[in-house]
């Protein structure tokens, strides 16, 4: 099954239902459609295998998306914020394509051989402005591969994680109904377009008949002024967007009374936080999704009735499910394992592995699927009695002190219950007895933070060994931006000043 | 008539328009209204008569499936006839929707 069916259906079902952009000034479902056609025949006339882009949030980068899978070509959404030389990397391996680029960004790519630029506002012009053309009808494209996204490339050169239209389909026809939204409903996104929840909310809002609004980057301010403006119900957004949009709310005094459900993602978000969102938007369901890349998006769920649950209940055990990440969905298999491959008993920490249709597992030219279709996350977590996610970082992460796999997160868990801890990070340095030890970096909102304490408690509730030996007060963290902790330049910044101390 | 994921189909009786999400595990006719569906750019209005048999209505949205050969397809557009596969009408699929988390 193609994306383009998601829209083409929708299209047929509810031509003039709003689809993308303004209330005053969006596009509806049919003209959705017909522009879309319009760039497909465009692209299929320039006869390159792929189609990118390069540029801020706004309605061509839906229209182009939809195009490409028209087109049979895949779709490459290129990070902006990389420096120019790695940019320029990137750029090269998407030929041949066609870049669709914002004006501003074009003079920093080089010429690369196969690569056609499109400026940006020229494209706007022929497919996005002026009346609403008749649709192009185009014979079904054949290739598998819907998008490439780029990895982050921490580690080395980046990765394109493949994403084929079958792994995409599966997962937006599993996790949504067909025009399951009501008429009025409209989700915001302020993620990029080369984050997977950026390329998954065009697809599922498409299925789901709920309007797309685009921020053209992340604000506090303009995303509450624009969610009051638009009448915005949905929106998702990663850790550090939330408190930020709280604080905008707390000073205007702007309420969001549309609003209806807020996602998040992306990281950990601390407690103190989500008990803030639930305390001044009452009316908002919590929903907290876990997923990556290349499982296309959300693979498991913590929903608006386990936020209740967990924040109204005494049991220690449904208590911290708050800092779960729910359920796996129903569609998929999900197994914590060791290192042997055997399946952890409940509680036991591991790698998570998962096995679906969304799930593609796959770069370009490198499967990373076992051939039993499980695909191994390099994630660390475990699942509790109730079948609950615990989700404790990459397990690249994980801490070896004197032998001991000792995972940041349930450290970290344990400081993020403190009032007084704003952020926090737990690494490990390395260090001669241990190998590594464990350090903590904390955000004060105090200034003051009795670290004695926070070491007393992490010693009862976990152990000795788990318990920081050297604390770092910072004014922040270091966060990509789309709230991922870049946890390998506080390690490296840290130990240098160890190592300098 | 090959029932590919992805084919879309329509009703020859009704409004009702379908989407094959899963195949069926061996070759059969998809019935809408107790009638043969037709491709979806088959140029012939709905014509005669909805079975009373099968006159439970699609809905738009839903799922609906025959267990003995897999086949699942979704409502695209709602009409007066209900779906069969073979004869053997099928049923709806009960799976609650997930919240939007992207």
């Amino acid at each position: 099954m193609r994306t383009p069916l998601l829209l083409d259906i929708a299209a047929d079902a509810c031509s003039d239902r709003p689809a993308v952009g303004g209330r005053a000034d969006g596009l509806d479902f049919a003209a959705y459609r017909a522009r879309a056609s319009r760039v497909a025949a465009w692209l299929a006339g320039k006869g390159k295998a792929n189609t990118a882009f390069l540029g801020m949030n706004g309605d061509a980068l839906p229209v182009l998306l939809f195009a490409s899978g028209m087109a049979g070509t895949p779709f490459i959404p290129l990070n902006y914020r990389l420096a120019d030389a790695d940019l320029g990397k990137l750029v090269a391996r998407t030929a041949p394509a066609v870049l669709v680029a914002d004006d501003e960004m074009l003079a920093r790519i080089a010429p690369v051989d196969g690569v056609e630029l499109v400026a940006r506002s020229d494209f706007e012009v022929e497919f996005l402005q002026g009346d609403v053309p008749e649709p192009v009808l185009l014979d079904e494209a054949e290739n598998d591969i819907a998008v490439l996204l780029f990895t982050s490339g921490t580690t080395g050169e980046p990765k394109a994680a493949v994403l084929r239209h079958g792994n995409l389909t599966s997962y937006v026809m599993s996790t949504v109904e067909f025009l399951g939204a009501d008429e009025d409903e409209a989700a915001l996104v302020s993620v990029p377009s080369y984050h997977i929840a950026g390329i998954s909310a065009i697809l599922t809002a498409a299925y789901g008949g709920r309007r797309i609004v685009y921020l053209p980057a992340f604000t506090a301010e303009d995303w509450v002024a624009t969610a009051a403006r638009e009448g915005i119900t949905h929106a998702m957004v990663v850790p550090t967007m939330l408190d930020r949009i709280l604080d905008v709310m707390a000073a205007t005094g702007e309420a969001l009374p549309a609003l209806r459900a807020l996602s998040y993602g992306g990281g950990k978000m601390p407690e103190p936080v989500i008990a803030r969102a639930l305390a001044m938007l009452p009316h908002v369901a919590f929903v907290n999704a876990y997923g990556l890349t290349e499982t296309s998006s959300t693979i498991a769920l913590l929903g608006a009735d386990d936020h209740r649950a967990a924040f109204a209940s005494d049991d220690p055990v449904v208590r911290r499910r708050i800092a779960s990440v729910g359920q796996p969905l129903p569609t998929l298999e999900l197994e914590i394992r060791r290192e042997d491959g055997s399946c952890c008993d409940i509680g036991e920490h591991g790698e998570i592995h998962v096995r679906g249709e969304q799930v593609s597992g796959e770069y370009l030219h490198k499967k990373a699927i076992a051939d039993d279709g499980w695909f191994a996350t390099n994630d660390a977590g475990w699942l509790d009695e109730g079948g609950y996610l615990f989700v404790e970082g990459r397990l690249d992460d994980v801490i070896v002190r004197g032998g001991e796999n000792i995972s940041p997160g349930e450290i970290e868990d344990v400081l993020r219950g403190f009032a007084d801890i704003a952020d926090c990070a737990v690494l490990g340095i390395p260090c001669e007895k241990w190998g590594e030890k464990v350090v903590a970096v904390i955000v004060s909102r105090s200034g003051a933070p009795d670290t004695g304490a926070m070491a007393a408690t992490i010693k009862a509730k976990l152990r000795s060994t788990k318990t920081p030996e050297q604390w770092f007060v910072r004014d922040e963290l270091p966060y990509n931006e789309t709230g991922k902790l870049l946890r390998r330049i506080l390690k490296a910044e840290l130990a240098e000043e160890v190592c300098a101390g | 008539m090959e029932l590919k994921p992805g084919s879309r189909w329509k009703s020859a009786v009704c409004d009702a328009q379908l989407v094959v999400v899963r195949p069926p595990s061996a070759a059969g006719e998809l019935q809408c209204g107790g009638a043969p569906v037709l491709p979806i750019d088959d140029a012939t209005a709905p014509g005669g008569d909805v079975s009373a048999d099968f006159a439970e209505g699609v809905m738009i949205g839903k799922r609906y499936t025959d267990e003995a050969s897999g086949i699942e397809v979704l409502g695209a557009k709602a009409g007066k006839g209900s779906l069969a596969f073979n004869g053997v009408a099928m049923t709806i699929k009960g799976a609650k929707p997930l919240p939007a988390s992207d």
